[in-house]
């Protein structure tokens, strides 16, 4: 499997990626956000989480409109596979890949700790290797996390069997405590808690290996 | 000419900022505050005859979000 993991100014979990889908046996090459096009034969584009251009005017907005965007909506219209963890969810929503948008969470606070998301399909690469209803620990940290959309939007996500996690014990006041989507074809998460983070025995949990794991399943015998 | 931009989230959107400020002016001692909405406002220095269709379109492809947000155009 060939990988991309964005690196726009202010990412800081492009390295954590990296190193996820390195050790999973991805072949890995960080693209700068200035670049125009994907690197050839890219299978998977991951966004990473961070503080892109400063959360400045909303989390993921500028980003979203930056040249190789343009690239990784191309790449995900043509049925490519694009992860978005965290800032990489906000900048999917911002993109129009994935419906909705993330909101200040309820509490004001930035989060970060360890919480529980029960995996709501195994109906997509990224989450089969999990079983149906799985619960699993997923560090989040983020300050703008409240997942939103209209109530058609939510409901169409929910009968489409798009809705990838949710939390267990809502942190930030999702609309249906929703912690990651699928798009319509099923090759596009966006979520806000880091599976990279979850990764390794040195993190002390490795409930995100299977997620990555999922996606290499699929993409090498692709 | 300028313009000056209103970003307002839509009504049925939470907003726990616009809240905690109501209970901060509350807290105060302000009686009455009946409700609190925050939002932002964004001033354009743009060249003469740029139209407000064009301003819309600044808004709509980045200066809101249209899913949570609403805006306002006020031309200076």
């Amino acid at each position: 499997m060939k990988a991309a993991v964005i690196q726009f100014p202010g990412s800081n979990c492009d390295r954590d990626m990296a190193v996820a889908l390195e050790k999973s046996g991805a072949d890995v090459q960080i693209v700068w956000h200035k670049e125009l096009v994907l690197p050839k034969g890219v299978d998977l584009v991951a966004i990473p989480g961070g503080f892109s251009f400063g959360d400045y005017l909303r989390c993921g907005a500028i980003a979203a409109n930056s040249p190789i965007c343009r690239a990784v909506v191309d790449h995900a219209n043509i049925g490519g596979y694009v992860l978005g963890v965290c800032n990489g969810f906000q900048v999917l929503t911002e993109t129009g890949l994935l419906p909705g948008a993330l909101l200040r969470n309820s509490g004001l606070k930035y989060i970060c700790r360890t919480v529980g998301l029960k995996v709501e399909t195994v109906n997509s690469a990224y989450t089969e290797n999990y079983g149906a209803g799985a619960e699993i620990m997923v560090p989040i940290a983020h300050h703008d996390g409240s997942y939103f959309a209209d109530d058609t939007t939510i409901a169409r996500l929910i009968g489409d069997d798009r809705v990838a996690f949710t939390y267990i014990d809502n942190p930030n006041g999702s609309h249906s405590k929703i912690a990651g989507i699928l798009s319509q074809n099923r090759r596009v998460l966006g979520m806000m808690p880091h599976p990279e983070r979850a990764f390794e025995v040195a993190h002390g949990n490795t409930d995100g290996q299977r997620l990555f794991a999922g996606l290499m399943a699929q993409l090498s015998s692709a | 000419m300028k313009a000056r931009v209103h970003v307002m989230l839509k009504e049925g959107v939470l907003d726990p900022q616009g809240a905690a400020v109501k209970y901060a002016l509350s807290a105060l001692g302000f009686s009455g505050i009946n409700n609190v909405r925050q939002g932002k406002v964004l001033e354009l220095d743009l060249a003469n005859g740029t139209t407000e269709a064009q301003i819309g379109e600044m808004c709509e492809k980045l200066l809101a979000n249209m899913v949570i947000e609403s805006y306002r155009i006020d031309l200076l």
